[in-house]
């Protein structure tokens, strides 16, 4: 078992911005020291655990051979592409349009279907809302009128023909803004990414639009993902429609605010370490984490691979159930895609819990806030009343998840974020040479937590460390995959609170970097894992505002946990 | 003075571009010379949410590498290696690193001597850069432009074990491969086209030492020729430097063709830290069993094989074959042997004169050539008159007859050929006086008269029978 090295001192993180091309000031270097080495400290848990023998875990999923057959495809416009290219001296201008009913999604697309209702109307409503609610939360980067209405218009067209539109005919969709839609500005809310706008669109989006759905909008973000209060946006923060003055969190709170105002009933996220389950919780609506696999990650653009996923909030367990459905099932473009069709959930929502054995996490539990155990333990009378038997249950590597996902996710993103260097889109800011250049662009294209981020990861792959951090993180990794495992031979199904806290005020945690991680401790673990978990809005806390209770469930076991959402749901005060 | 003896120490790091119809990991077409940036996608552009695929026929390709070089092919992965560069899209390669597909072989050069193989992994390849300025360098340059056609073609590196003794050896070994890689068909292997890239580790030792000095990685050798000069060059700048008492700096060196000499490359403190780690878009590669020996048994005849099969049919020894093997002209020169062709003679035409124009040879039939050699064989044609109907037959076909007739080459029979003969002696009698005294040099000298009198048309070797029976 490797040991930790020596605290990272201020010419490791000099060396470590050099390797990852960006150019930083003293004030800057000063700070990243101390900030970096504070977090390395609390990672350095992982150097306890005894992995002797552990092989690392690169991969969630037991897959091999993916392989494509070698036929050629066309290539993309060379004008199309081109015309992506970086040409001003400093880059574009920065301008994202901030841009606000309730009726459930399948409530919706079933009028639609029947031509009771319009898919125009139904657009034009939540169009409205969003014109009229969005400036005091700033949920949407950017409110997609035109194309909205020309997307309506043709669900329109396909019912008056007798076409079927599909299962979400006409329903408003928002997606987070790490989402590859052709021909519209796809930012991250970065900087970096100024006026680039993707040549396709991806996997979910052509399924989201085959279903009939219609995307109203792209929602803000953490800079590319990497944060858990939205706080870490180029275009500024995202405020919870429950309290303006709290953080809807993060990364996903566009597209958490965006249900939770009743804008749209149904939005996609990504979910790298809770950032949709998380958001989810803190505006009280229902958010799910698949199975690593499930979903095609083609078109999200990466933060950490081996942990993205995408997945859907929705005001209802019904909602997100249909939207699940219709996202999810195995890509040919994602060769860690699931080779296997969408799992059938609406169907099952009925089936109760009778009989099913739940574990309560106690790792995951018990150091949240007390309001928060009280909510978990009324969900889990629901269960038993509904006949489930619940126990505690232990899953003790779980405990090093988050400092495992702090080495893991870093590692992966540096990487990642390499590709935002000035030369074929996005932001350049010109420098003597081509290397000045690459310093100079990421230095003003990204923001703080990015950049922190990016030198962390590149310090744990660096020569040297990568045995003690990133290789100790994959084995970590394999050790909570096992605990995991060892709670579902007795387990159907575990809980915990999604959140350890409800929504934070705005700035709270905003220069303490390892607090703001600190909220992603009940929810990283299933990252990790690859395995599926969701949140289900459950009361309120002390201070009125929404507390989620977080079901988990073993690989490919979507559908007995919809089951069990689905009772919390009937449960919920 | 100095007694010490130098042993030269070579690696060789050999890139292969795939024939594959598609890049290797995406379906954008693998094709060579097109216009700049025509075949490109989100994938081998790098952009944002892009993810790679394997490409089947690709793998299929590097396994047939590693079986030919008798590896061992292995399941395997594949990692990032993390460096910035404009022609690479994502700012890293996707490439094989700790757990590569072949692993361990060897490949017999045509003297017999072995070179050991380290590994041959899968990787991508970069885009191109074009540097545009006025000074044409890469300093100075006012701006570059990109291509990333070529970004994500499928490459195979293979890497030899610092088993190569001397420049001579390391032509033979690239040679060697690169008729390996013809053969199994997974490559065009053309140096001067960059699908074969050859960059050479060259470090020096006390001959008899079994430590390795410190080596040297020699970059942009783009023939055999110049890969020769560079090794030759860069072996005796570290000896010069060890003689006089400096060190040998571990470091990459540009190979100057116009200069003859490697340069440094040394831009700044160029700290290189890969950061290796394994690359989350893709899964393991773990070819079956019976993929694997599918494979092996479809492997074609290797050219060490082939030596050894025209060798013992030629009557010579298999280095003797080795060009015409090199070139794929085996199968052309057995045929002329078949069809009664002196063996030598097949191998020596083959060699040289269809080797001259190898683009050609796929459309030089063996039938004729075989008719070229016989013409030759009778006497009915000069070893200048045969080259000149071959590289006729080679440049736009024919009948090897209708050509020689075209040409007047009617070879002249004996009967006409003796009176030619007999009137030269008769015109230079002091000349055949001396001849037959012994004077066998003078021989020449009848030879070119006659030459000189049939205008090129008689066979020298018939007149210097003819000369033999009369003056010998």
């Amino acid at each position: 078992m490797p040991g930790m090295p020596r605290r990272i001192s201020r010419d490791d993180v000099a060396h470590v911005a050099w390797l990852a091309r960006l150019d930083v000031t003293d004030d800057e270097l000063e700070r990243f020291t101390e900030q970096l080495g504070a977090i390395l400290e609390h990672a350095a848990d992982v150097a306890a655990l005894d992995t002797s023998g552990v092989p690392p875990t690169a991969h969630p999923l037991p897959l091999a051979n993916v392989l494509r057959d070698d036929v050629p495809h066309e290539s993309l416009d060379r004008d199309e592409v081109l015309a992506e290219a970086p040409t001003a001296e400093d880059g574009r201008s920065c301008s994202p349009h901030p841009g606000r009913g309730r009726v459930s999604a399948a409530a919706t697309a079933s009028s639609v279907r029947t031509g009771e209702r319009r898919a125009r109307e139904v657009v034009e409503e939540a169009l409205a809302l969003v014109e009229s609610g969005d400036g005091a939360l700033h949920a949407f980067n950017n409110v997609l009128i035109e194309e909205a209405l020309a997307a309506a218009d043709e669900v329109d067209r396909q019912v008056a023909a007798g076409v079927d539109p599909g299962p979400l005919a006409g329903v408003p969709v928002a997606l987070k803004d790490n989402l590859c839609t052709r021909g519209v500005a796809t930012t991250c809310s970065s900087r970096i990414l100024d006026g680039w706008r993707p040549p396709y669109d991806a996997t979910v989006v052509a399924r989201l639009r085959d279903a009939g759905a219609v995307v109203v909008g792209k929602t803000n973000m953490d800079e590319f993902a990497m944060g858990s209060s939205t706080e870490n946006s180029a275009f500024g923060p995202t405020r919870n429609p429950c309290d303006p003055s709290r953080v809807p969190g993060g990364s996903s709170g566009g597209s958490a605010a965006a249900v939770a105002a009743g804008f749209v009933p149904v939005a996609l996220g990504s979910d790298t370490g809770g950032s949709i389950r998380q958001p989810a919780a803190l505006c009280g609506v229902v958010g799910v984490k698949p199975t690593y696999g499930l979903v095609s990650r083609y078109g999200l653009v990466a933060f950490a691979s081996s942990l993205d996923q995408i997945g859907p909030f929705a005001a209802t367990v019904e909602d997100a159930a249909l939207a699940l459905e219709v996202i999810a099932g195995h890509d040919p473009c994602d060769s860690t895609s699931i080779a296997e069709p969408a799992p059938s959930l609406v169907a099952v929502l009925g089936d109760g819990v009778e009989g099913l054995r739940v574990g309560v996490v106690r790792e995951l539990t018990d150091g949240c806030d007390a309001d928060v155990r009280a909510r978990l333990a009324e969900a889990v009378a629901g269960l038993e009343s509904a006949g489930a038997k619940v126990e505690e249950v232990s899953v003790p590597a779980a405990a090093y998840g988050l400092s495992a996902y702090y080495l893991i996710a870093p590692a992966e993103a540096s990487s990642n974020l390499a590709r935002y260097d000035g030369v074929r889109y996005g932001l350049r800011v010109q420098g003597t040479d081509v290397a000045a250049m690459y310093g100079r662009t990421r230095a003003a294209g990204f923001g703080p937590e990015v950049k922190r981020r990016i030198m962390l990861g590149t310090y744990a792959l660096s020569a040297g460390y990568y045995d003690a951090y990133y290789g100790q993180a994959q084995r970590v990794r394999t050790l909570i995959i096992r605990d995991f495992d060892a709670a579902y031979r007795d387990h159907d199904l575990l809980v915990s609170p999604t959140t350890p806290t409800t929504a934070f005020p705005i700035g709270a945690k905003a220069d303490d970097p390892l607090a703001m991680y600190l909220s992603d401790v009940c929810t990283v673990p299933s990252n990790l894992a690859g395995q599926p978990a969701m949140t289900v809005p459950f009361g309120r806390g002390d201070d009125g505002l929404p507390v989620g209770v977080q079901v988990l469930a073993p690989a490919r076991g979507e559908a007995v946990m919809f089951r069990a959402a689905a009772v919390l749901e009937a449960h919920a005060p | 003075m100095s007694v010490v003896e130098w042993e030269t120490v070579v690696g060789l790091e050999v890139h292969c571009e795939l024939e594959t119809a598609t890049k290797l990991f995406c379906g954008c077409r693998n094709a060579f010379g097109d216009e700049p940036n025509t075949n490109i996608c989100p994938v081998c552009l790098g952009l944002p949410g892009s993810l790679p695929v394997l490409n089947r026929q690709a793998v299929e390709f590097a396994m047939r590498i590693g079986a030919a070089l008798h590896c061992d092919v292995r399941p395997s992965i594949f990692h990032r290696k993390n460096y910035f560069y404009p022609d690479m899209p994502k700012d890293y390669q996707i490439s094989q690193y700790d757990e590569p597909i072949n692993v361990e072989g060897w490949l017999e050069l045509p003297d017999g001597s072995r070179v050991g193989i380290e590994r041959a992994h899968m990787e991508e390849d970069t885009g191109k850069t074009t540097h545009v300025g006025t000074s044409g360098r890469i300093h100075g340059a006012d701006y570059a432009l990109v291509d990333y056609n070529r970004a994500g073609v499928p490459l195979v590196e293979i890497v030899s074990k610092p088993d190569i003794r001397s420049a001579e050896q390391a032509r033979a070994y690239v040679s060697e491969l690169r008729a390996i890689l013809l053969a199994v068909g997974v490559s065009d292997a053309r140096m001067e086209e960059g699908s074969l890239r050859v960059d050479a580790n060259v470090s020096v030792r006390h001959a008899g030492s079994d430590q390795y000095g410190t080596r040297c990685e020699v970059k942009n050798m783009n023939s055999l020729r110049s890969l020769g000069r560079a090794v030759d060059y860069e072996v005796a700048r570290q000896v010069a430097l060890l003689e006089a008492g400096e060190r040998v700096v571990q470091e990459t060196r540009h190979w100057d063709e116009d200069d003859g000499r490697t340069h440094s490359l040394r831009s700044k403190e160029e700290a290189f830290d890969y950061r290796y780690f394994p690359e989350p878009d893709l899964v393991p590669v773990a070819p079956s069993p019976d993929w694997v020996a599918s494979v092996r048994a479809a492997l074609p005849a290797l050219p060490a094989e082939r030596r050894v099969a025209l060798a013992s049919r030629a009557g010579v020894a298999p280095a003797d074959v080795a060009t015409v093997v090199s070139l794929g002209l085996d199968e052309l020169v057995t045929s002329a042997i078949d069809a009664g062709a002196d063996p030598r003679l097949a191998l020596a035409r083959a060699g040289n004169e269809v080797a001259a124009d190898i683009e050609r040879a796929p459309s030089l039939e063996a039938a004729a050539f075989a008719r070229v050699l016989a013409m030759e064989g009778e006497g009915r044609l000069t070893a200048t008159q045969s080259k000149q109907v071959l590289g006729e037959l080679l440049a736009s076909g024919g009948d090897p007859e209708e050509i020689a007739r075209a040409h007047g080459f009617e070879a002249m029979g004996d009967d006409a050929l003796v009176s030619v003969v007999d009137e030269v002696i008769v015109a230079h009698p002091a000349e055949a006086d001396r001849l037959r005294g012994g004077e066998s040099k003078l021989t020449g000298f009848f030879v070119g008269k006659v030459m000189a009198a049939t205008a090129g048309k008689a066979d020298g070797k018939a007149v210097t029978r003819l000369l033999r029976e009369r003056l010998g």
